[in-house]
């Protein structure tokens, strides 16, 4: 049987105040209202260094044998088609919903009055 | 394989036992940490599903989605401070993480009263983290008046995402308390001193999951 995965303390101990900082960092992305494409990198890339450094040295990915580590990163890469599909659908969804519907979504629905209508009440 | 061997072979439940433990290990760890990663990695498309179809009805709802930063904001005697209660949820669970992988270590110094203590606190810290989420959806159920079928303050389908990702969530930290309980119990009470403390590591990356799993919800419902 292999070895556990022993590490010195203080390597969590860097990772764990890492994460820390990285979270009040990607908090502060909404505090301070920052908004568009500054907004939407700095969400991505605070996702995902945290996501990195939880599987890499809490889930000691990095000291795993390649074998291991490619059969459990390896098929979610495989969810990015289906995030670009989705994203695709998604797109095309909404061009028809503005085409049949027009471009002001109250006409449709107005979220008070759908919400009112169908259930307070 | 030539049919002599194969006539070897034990049938049934047992033969059926006896192919899977077969001889060509793969993947040189224990086989309960092999198994933990392919349940983790099921569990990802699982959390992966919901939080695309999340993505594909915010990208296409022509209705203005709810002002997540306000729903969710939380007074302490002043002004809202926005998305408050969640920032205090994700430090919390931040905070099991690294209690967790401490106990990992304890355990393999075969320190059991320190692994079990750790282990503890790492589950304490899981029931606070679920106690405000029950908090936070009382509040978004009694207060806010959110359904999964509509809402006062936008688009319908926030409710219905918000109850199912983050109680899907829930309900894994919760099962992941009791699972850390178990363990830790067993852990002192020398269970493991023959088998050795791989189960710790095992337990360990369930619970480093969920607190990855946060991450995601983090980012793309609360933050998005």
């Amino acid at each position: 049987m292999a070895e556990g995965q022993e590490h010195p303390l203080s390597v969590y101990f860097w990772i764990w105040g890492l994460l820390f900082i990285i979270s009040a960092f990607s908090y502060a992305v909404d505090y301070f209202q920052f908004q568009g494409m500054l907004r939407w990198s700095l969400i991505l890339i605070f996702m995902f260094l945290k996501a990195g450094l939880i599987v890499a040295i809490f889930m000691h990915m990095v000291w795993e044998r390649m074998a291991l580590a490619m059969a459990i990163i390896g098929p979610p890469v495989v969810l990015l088609f289906l995030i670009g599909l989705m994203a695709i659908e998604g797109d095309y969804t909404e061009s028809t919903r503005l085409e049949y519907f027009g471009a002001d979504a109250g006409v449709y629905a107005e979220p008070h009055s759908l919400a009112a209508s169908e259930e307070h009440h | 394989m030539s049919s002599v061997a194969t006539q070897q072979l034990e049938t049934g439940a047992k033969g059926f036992v006896k192919d899977w433990e077969s001889d060509k290990q793969t993947f040189h760890v224990p086989w309960g940490k092999a198994m933990m990663w392919i349940f983790l990695l099921s569990d990802t498309f699982i959390f992966s599903c919901f939080l695309v179809g999340y993505m594909n009805v915010r990208m296409s709802t022509r209705v203005e989605w709810p002002p997540v930063s306000e729903i969710f904001s939380l007074s302490m005697g002043g002004a809202p401070i926005p998305l408050l209660l969640i920032a205090i949820m994700t430090f919390v669970l931040i905070t099991s993480s690294g209690t967790m992988a401490m106990a990992v270590n304890m355990g393999y110094r075969r320190d059991r009263a320190k692994t079990a203590a750790l282990m503890f606190i790492t589950a304490a810290f899981g029931a606070i983290f679920v106690g405000m989420q029950a908090f936070e959806w009382s509040k978004l159920i009694i207060e806010e008046g959110i359904r999964p079928w509509g809402n006062d303050f936008g688009a319908p389908q926030f409710g219905s995402f918000f109850f199912m990702i983050t109680g899907f969530h829930g309900i894994h930290v919760s099962i992941g308390v009791i699972y850390l309980a178990v363990v830790a119990l067993k852990v002192l009470r020398g269970d493991y001193e023959k088998k050795g403390y791989e189960i710790v590591e095992i337990t360990g990356l369930y619970w480093h999951f969920v607190d990855l799993v946060w991450v995601f919800i983090f980012a793309f419902f609360y933050l998005w």
